[in-house]
């Protein structure tokens, strides 16, 4: 059996597991130690999957391929930018336990497996991996009310998902006879002949789906998590178990489902319409700067749906590149708001970033280029995310989305611009507490991959080109 | 390859990229740091001015297509490639663009005194992106450097602007993006119908007839806004107002020809049928922005906003002239556009010259500067006028071809546009003889000091070169004569190809 495939995963829990018998055994303090091991397997991982071996294997239940790799190498990155942005917000919030990269390598395992997942048994056995870890990491400030809210939130709401996920794939199973991946291909290669509760079982496996990655109408938890969480978990959240969700939910609906793109475009289109005017416009009147963020991640999921719904190779490529811009940008913006602290006190105020050019120029250019990035203003990165995905909707002659989507694209400037309006137009405050050297190296390294991408696309377009073909055999 | 023998567009591009680095690098005190910056952001302007002034001289006017073109593969796979180079319509703007930009630098030495590194380097962005959209020949390249001109331009009005700098920046943005998202589509619509965004290519590219009406209002939703025509003109004085006198003077000069540029890069030569059938709306339009900006003009007690207004109008010329579709109506509309950069340019500066010293553009806290500046009432004359249209200055060529263009295409077309030009001589004058002429009653207008030196090393360039336009418009006009006349045979083979083709339907 070709077990190799799995290699980096296999790294990855045994990485999870040493961590954990590391703190266990060491009883002082261990934070730094175990974060700096977890991101060392990291590491090792991204290597293993670029240079890992390719192919399907568990019984056809698992599969790498260049999807699987590119998903892989983001969800890494994500996962090891938040780690990072962590280091000192953990510490100074009395929340540095050696559990927090255990749980976050657990559940980067669990996207991990989502992204290889070829067989519904290994998309929910991965989902919930990832799920369970991630609810923990909610509520991980758990003196913290609001945290603890966020985790239970999250939790309720998430197993009623992973419930009516399961009810889907179920259903899927009930009426086709099989879970794997590929024989579904096969089974539905004539779609007038499925069955209607086959289709209403693939609706279930989407909503499922659509709440992991915060669409609408499934958005309800997004702002309410994101704003209780610890800001390093809120990062997570907005890079790594977003695009492991996405890539699940490409995977599913391009290869097993991919001949019943009539029945499912529909609702995709609509869910995406949904998103983009909803991020558009419920952040338009908020204050607090990560109710912001999380009203922004739906609108760019909305963004990226766009790509799903077109459902041509050129359009997951689009999805892809849009995940890889996202996720810079994102964890970019996450690294300056948790650079917001007066004496120690951790801000959330998108008025308490009055003046910031005058009083900390440096963190004020970075959390501009991610602005304007996120408004999709060229030459920044994410004007090219929205670039590759409007293309595809051009392609397909998907012109209302295409026009729903750059108008949201102009409503949603407004907010964008609103925070840098604060801080170059504003009277300056008294200065943020001076910033760790890993939230300086964050925020920096994010800003010039977004500021720069224009110059060297090429490599991230091919890649996400080969990625998008896999998926369309 | 290259006239030149080295890529010298790229470099007048990225030059001024060069000098933001070096200025983001100096270290001192606030003053040392104030001073290198000015100093760094003048000769960088100034290098990337000589080299723009090779490129004119080594210009060859007898070329109809590109010169000096550059090409680096971008995104090999979807044919999207870094190209550059220059013809005859867009050559002169490059030199505008970077004979503006030190202007405004030395323009705004003293008088902006808070974060000048900031407002130095964000300049010298501002001057990477509009050379470097008027240098364009890949839709995608020009798409960025078209929109990327926003940012340097937001925080130019809403940090160093006036008391409704915010709102002012926020229109703006917001309407010129709302206009460029629409552009966007057309341009991924061309993308996809060309298979490829090389603009040399898609400029031989037809396009099919149903699509191209689509395709003129995207664009017209971008370039109307950009240029700007009524009625989505209404964000020009409010940015004119707030933005500080260099910044108002790169609006004027360079950003309002974008749009103009834009309708004869794109919509005329890609778009030959959809411009003929959509030229009585954009006559129309032109017209109404014409009379009523002018009328608007008439009643402002603002300065600024006085001038803003007459872009309006003024730039309601250059749309008349390019819908002519005729070799005087392009060459007028060029000229206007080339002199208008000129001419309102400086009229802002001669409005912050006193804005400087006295810190208000109401009209009525002006009267009687002759007397105490004879100087600067010399050179407020002379932009008056030439902005009226005065013969021998530069205002007159470029609307007496508009109007000669316009007359062949329909008579009550030109009388109205024309009816700018009287209009124009109104405000203009009733605005000069309230500043410059009358009592000196003011008191605090009794100490005003004329033009300084550097204030006369802004004008005197501005001054020479209107006068020049005026006396000898060949040394102009010869640059775009071969690309006018090709664009016009182009256009007028396009359109009657077409209705050949619709007669053998019919």
């Amino acid at each position: 059996m070709n077990w190799a495939i799995a290699l980096p995963e296999i790294v990855l829990s045994v990485v999870a597991m040493a961590i954990l018998i590391f703190g266990v055994l060491r009883r002082d303090d261990t934070f730094f130690l175990a974060s700096m091991f977890a991101l060392g397997g990291f590491l090792l991982a991204a290597l293993l999957v670029v240079a890992g071996a390719r192919g399907i294997g568990y019984h056809g239940q698992f599969v790498s391929d260049a999807f699987s790799a590119f998903v892989k190498v983001l969800v890494l990155a994500g996962a090891a930018l938040s780690l990072i942005l962590s280091l000192d917000y953990n510490r100074k919030n009395h929340i540095a336990r050696f559990e927090f990269p255990v749980l976050m390598v657990l559940s980067v395992t669990g996207m991990m497996v989502m992204a290889s997942a070829s067989n519904m048994m290994t998309l929910y056995l991965g989902l919930e991996l990832q799920s369970l870890a991630l609810y923990v990491l909610a509520a991980f400030a758990r003196d913290d009310l609001r945290s603890s809210e966020a985790g239970l939130k999250y939790f309720v709401l998430g197993a009623l998902a992973s419930g009516l996920l399961l009810y889907g794939i179920s259903l899927v199973y009930g009426f086709s006879g099989t879970m794997d991946f590929a024989s579904l291909a096969m089974a539905l290669s004539r779609p007038e002949s499925a069955s209607p509760g086959l289709i209403v079982g693939v609706v279930f496996v989407l909503v499922g789906l659509a709440f992991k990655i915060s669409a609408v109408p499934f958005h309800m938890w997004t702002p309410d998590v994101y704003e209780g969480s610890p800001t390093p978990v809120t990062v997570f959240f907005s890079t790594a178990p977003k695009v492991a969700a996405f890539a699940l939910l490409l995977r599913t609906m391009a290869t097993p489902f991919g001949h019943l793109l009539i029945a499912w475009q529909q609702l995709i289109v609509l869910v995406s319409i949904a998103s983009m005017i909803l991020g558009a416009l419920a952040a338009i009147g908020q204050t607090n700067i990560k109710r912001l963020m999380a009203y922004s991640s739906i609108g760019h999921m909305g963004y990226a749906l766009i790509g799903l719904a077109v459902g041509t190779p050129e359009g997951i490529r689009g999805v892809l590149i849009y995940l890889v811009v996202y996720v810079f940008m994102s964890a970019g913006t996450f690294a300056c708001i948790i650079a917001m602290q007066r004496r120690g006190r951790a801000l959330e105020q998108i008025t308490d970033l009055s003046g910031l050019a005058r009083t900390d120029p440096a963190l004020a250019l970075a959390l501009a280029v991610f602005m304007f990035s996120m408004a999709g203003i060229p030459p920044l990165s994410g004007f090219f995310g929205k670039l590759y995905v409007f293309l595809a909707a051009v392609q397909t002659g998907m012109w209302a989305l295409a026009i729903i989507g750059v108008l949201t694209s102009v409503a949603g400037a407004y907010y964008y611009l609103r925070i840098v309006k604060v801080m170059y137009f504003d009277a300056p405050e008294a200065p943020f507490d001076p910033r760790p050297a890993s939230l300086s190296f964050v925020a920096a390294a994010t800003a010039l991959f977004t500021a720069f991408f224009f110059i060297f696309p090429a490599p991230f377009v091919g890649a996400a080109q080969a990625a998008a073909k896999v998926l369309f055999g | 390859m290259n006239a030149a023998g080295f890529p010298i567009l790229s470099l007048i591009t990225w030059l001024p990229l060069v000098g933001g680095l070096i200025i983001m690098s100096v270290r001192g005190d606030e003053a040392t740091v104030a001073s290198n910056a000015r100093w760094t952001a003048l000769w960088t302007s100034l290098i990337v001015l000589v080299l723009s002034v090779v490129l004119w001289v080594k210009f060859d006017t007898g070329e109809a297509g590109f010169q000096f073109v550059e090409e680096i593969p971008w995104l090999p796979e979807y044919s999207v490639g870094y190209k550059l180079g220059v013809d005859g319509i867009s050559v002169l703007f490059v030199l505008l663009s970077t004979l503006l930009t030190p202007i405004c630098i030395l323009a705004s030495w003293d008088s902006i005194t808070r974060s000048v590194r900031e407002y130095m380097l964000t300049f010298l962005i501002l001057e990477t992106m509009m050379v470097g959209m008027f240098c364009a020949l890949d839709f995608v390249v020009f798409y960025v450097f078209f929109e990327g001109v926003l940012i340097p331009m937001f925080l130019i009005i809403g940090v160093w602007g006036g008391p409704r700098r915010v709102y002012s920046a926020f229109k703006f943005f917001l309407f010129t993006l709302t206009g460029s998202v629409l552009m966007l589509l057309a341009l991924l619509a061309m993308w996809f119908q060309a298979g490829t965004t090389d603009i040399v290519v898609l400029l031989k590219t037809p396009m099919p007839p149903g699509m191209q009406n689509w395709l003129f209002l995207a664009f017209l939703a971008s370039f109307a806004v950009k240029v700007p025509m009524w009625p989505v003109h209404t964000w020009l004085p409010d940015a004119h107002v707030e933005a500080p006198t260099a910044g108002s003077v790169i609006l004027a000069g360079v950003l309002l020809k974008m749009g103009a540029y834009g309708f004869l890069r794109f919509s005329v030569p890609m778009l030959p049928q959809a411009s003929a059938h959509f030229a009585p709306l954009m006559f129309t339009l032109s017209v109404v922005a014409v009379i009523y900006t002018s009328l608007v003009a008439l009643a402002q007690e603002d300065m600024k906003k006085l001038i803003a207004y007459s872009s309006v109008a003024h730039m309601g010329v250059v749309t008349i002239g390019i819908f002519t579709f005729n070799v005087q109506g392009i060459q007028g509309a060029l000229f206007q556009m080339l002199s208008h950069g000129i001419v309102s340019g400086a009229l802002f500066l001669v409005v912050g010259v006193v804005y400087d010293r006295i810190h208000t553009r109401e009209i009525a806290r002006y009267g009687g500067l002759a007397d105490r500046m004879p100087l600067y009432a010399l050179t407020f004359m002379l932009f008056t006028l030439a902005s009226t249209g005065l013969p021998g200055t530069s205002g007159f060529v470029g609307e007496f071809l508009v109007i000669v263009g316009s007359l062949q295409v329909n008579f009550w077309l030109a009388l109205l546009g024309a009816m700018g030009m009287i209009l124009g001589i109104a405000y203009m004058l009733y605005l000069y003889r309230r500043v410059v002429f009358g009592r000196l009653t003011k008191e605090d207008l009794r100490a005003i000091l004329d033009l300084s030196p550097r204030e006369i090393a802004v004008f005197a360039p501005l001054v020479v070169l209107t006068l020049w336009m005026g006396i000898y418009p060949s040394s102009f006009t010869t640059f775009w004569d071969a690309s006018v006349a090709a664009m016009v045979q182009q256009h007028t083979a396009a359109v009657t190809q077409a209705v050949k083709v619709a007669g053998v339907l019919h």
